[in-house]
């Protein structure tokens, strides 16, 4: 256990990034287990910074993976360049013999090809269609792939360090969560998003920082916004106040660049009919 | 021991799956726990459990489980005890630590002990698996037990039964009918897959034949890429009876109002039953005459309506039966809900109402004007099929 333990911890949060005991204690559980990490929580709360930060950390590379509503499964393995190849043959550029020229690899092909360990996030999973996480089971279980057309087969030497984001919007598939570390990011307490903010503002007073983080939290107690401030609104929305220069007594009295915090039309609206603006 | 409390999980309704159950076991043997309950619930959790809403199930699970742990740890006391009592175990503690016991009589030990034992049973206390209030506590520092129980140690934070106890993640349970998942995966019947819109996919075998007739000079194709042309209206009952169904209703109307699920996905609300209007929000604001609606629709257009289809038999029968005082309905409900059926010859009522409860209400009624189904996998999956044919009844 002790000799392990050096192995173990990890991961520690960074300078730029405050990261909670859970989570840290999750990042390396899968660390040490090799498994993905899947992490979900409220949009704004630094679910695609964490994979970022780990790779500074772990000292690899990052691969992003952005998942849209038309990404295929496959695109993230390789591409097969027709296109270039039939233009190729038919204006005799390159050789079109070698169809390895024409393979692209997507990021999890990238990711699996690399000598060294990288750190791979899959951004937004559950943007993708229904199916779109079976389609990886295979990939990430085994960490390697086959390209059909030229029978190539890539092997991960080092398995690389899997980041995967979800919205919480939709469930996942089971056969898919099961092969996760799964953490749950939770919205920060008073006392944790107050150390956040002084990362990304290490200047501010404590006397402005009291205060909007009161207004902060108070709004996001009005019922029925649609979309509550997150972190990355409140960041924002300091930084406009302090570039603007809004004299501290107005923070209190009526919200000033409530836009910043607030980007629902219906929710800024409604804000404003309850005096919040 | 430990494989109890898998299935204390299970029994609460976790999936937790021989394949997480193995994982865990591996990341013990890894010291991934770090020897402590709090190691112990962090990681059960985060290998075990995958959904934030069921966070609170495996809180109790935990709770349940553990608490008789605790219990239990009164039953050292007296192993302890008579530790303490060996000279020959005291030799081996440093000056410090025998000073500190020997300023304690030994009565005044083992009442505080048991003192401290009980109200860690109460609340639950402490960092560390036995006692864990930290460094000033006289229990803290003898190191092991020669058994290899280890009391003291870092307290510090919060600890699981702490975490457990205050069940934070009480408010994101759901104990689900139908999940978004399962809904999207039975939309996903509703398809009629057609080429549209701008061709920029290679038709490779065509590209291929048309190089070939043009004597090997390469000739592209495109075509367009499969789409969806399913065309949808959804029309949502909120409010009133349905107030109990709105979760439901919810997770329905989040999966299929997905991007690109439908190549038109149009919902209107509206309130018990259906007259001269329906409206393009739940708030009733923004009102479109059921006649303008029947109108900018096409009749390959699928209908679904959700809704009970419970109410007094005069609100869908009689002229001015409408539920709200203010309006004035001149033709009956149910007229209007036949003038909606015809428009859409391939349409589906979902119902959220048991099966049992149809008979006899106003539901029959309209099932003979809507195709039913109840608002259950099952049902949506029938509905479903229908749709997709589009024809016959139910």
């Amino acid at each position: 256990m002790t000799s392990h333990a050096d192995s173990f911890d990890r991961f520690q949060g960074t300078e730029r990034y405050i990261a909670s005991d859970d989570l840290r204690h999750a990042v390396n559980v899968s660390l040490a287990l090799e498994r993905p990490l899947l992490v979900r929580g409220e949009p704004g709360t630094g679910k695609t910074l964490l994979a970022e930060n780990i790779a500074s950390v772990l000292g690899c590379e990052l691969v992003k993976w952005h998942i849209k509503s038309t990404t295929k499964a496959q695109e993230g393995l390789y591409t097969y360049d027709t296109v270039a190849r039939l233009h190729d043959s038919r204006f005799g550029d390159g050789d079109v013999r070698d169809i390895r020229q024409y393979i692209h690899y997507g990021p999890l092909g990238r990711a699996l090809a690399a000598p060294e360990r990288v750190v791979l996030l899959i951004d937004e999973i559950d943007k993708a269609d229904i199916e779109f996480p079976n389609d990886l089971l295979l990939e990430l279980d085994a960490m390697r792939f086959r390209v059909s057309e030229t029978g190539d087969e890539v092997v991960a030497e080092r398995r690389p360090f899997v980041v995967i984001t979800s919205n919480n919007e939709k469930e996942l598939p089971d056969a898919f969560l099961r092969r996760c570390i799964f953490h749950y990011i939770e919205f920060p307490d008073a006392d944790l998003m107050r150390s956040i903010v002084r990362v990304h503002h290490p200047d501010i007073e404590e006397r402005v920082l009291d205060q909007c983080l009161e207004v902060f939290f108070n709004l996001r107690e009005v019922p029925r916004l649609r979309k509550r401030p997150s972190t990355s609104e409140l960041i924002d929305w300091i930084s406009a106040l302090r570039r603007a220069g809004v004299p501290l007594e107005r923070v209190g009295h009526g919200i000033p660049f409530l836009g910043s915090l607030l980007k629902n039309e219906q929710d800024f609206s409604y804000a404003k009919r309850r005096g919040l603006a | 021991m430990l494989i109890e409390f898998l299935f204390e999980l299970r029994s609460r309704k976790l999936r937790v799956t021989t394949h997480e159950w193995m994982a865990l076991m591996e990341a013990m043997a890894l010291g991934l726990h770090e020897s402590s309950l709090n190691g112990f619930y962090r990681l059960a959790r985060s290998i075990c459990v995958k959904d934030v809403t069921q966070f609170d199930a495996f809180d109790e699970a935990f709770l349940a489980y553990f608490r008789g742990v605790t219990a239990d740890s009164l039953n050292l006391s007296d192993e302890l005890l008579s530790w303490l009592r060996d000279p020959k175990h005291l030799a081996s503690l440093s000056e410090e630590e025998r000073a500190l016991i020997e300023s304690l009589d030994l009565d005044r030990l083992r009442e505080l002990f048991e003192q401290r034992l009980r109200e860690q049973s109460e609340r639950h206390d402490g960092g560390n698996r036995w006692i864990g209030t930290g460094g000033t506590s006289p229990f803290g520092h003898g190191g092991y037990h020669p058994t290899g129980i280890r009391v003291g140690g870092g307290g510090g934070g919060r600890s699981a039964m702490q975490i457990a106890e205050e069940r934070r993640f009480r408010d994101y349970r759901k104990d689900r009918v139908l999940d978004v998942r399962q809904i999207d995966v039975a939309l996903r019947g509703l398809r009629d897959l057609g080429r549209e819109g701008a061709p920029d996919e290679l038709d490779v075998e065509e590209s291929i034949d048309a190089t070939c007739k043009n004597a090997g000079d390469l000739e592209l194709v495109f075509r367009a890429p499969k789409r969806n042309q399913l065309k949808l209206v959804l029309l949502m009952d909120v409010g009133g009876s349905m107030d109990p169904h709105a979760d439901l209703a919810e997770r329905l109307f989040t999966a299929a109002s997905r991007a690109g699920r439908f190549s038109r996905f149009r919902p209107y609300y509206f309130h018990n039953c259906v007259y001269e209007s329906v409206y393009e929000d739940a708030a009733f604001r923004r009102p479109v005459p059921v006649p303008d609606l029947l109108a900018a629709s096409g009749r390959d257009e699928r209908l679904v309506v959700v809704g009970d289809a419970l109410m007094h038999p005069a609100e869908l029968l009689s002229a001015g039966g409408a539920i709200a005082f203010s309006h004035h309905n001149r033709k009956p409900g149910i007229e209007w809900l036949r003038h909606i059926a015809e428009a859409f010859p391939k349409r589906a009522w979902l119902n959220p109402e048991p099966e049992r409860f149809w008979p006899g209400s106003t539901i029959e009624l309209i099932a003979d004007v809507f195709p039913m189904w109840s608002l259950t996998l099952e049902g949506l999956e029938d509905a479903v099929g229908h749709l997709a044919r589009g024809t016959g009844t139910r």
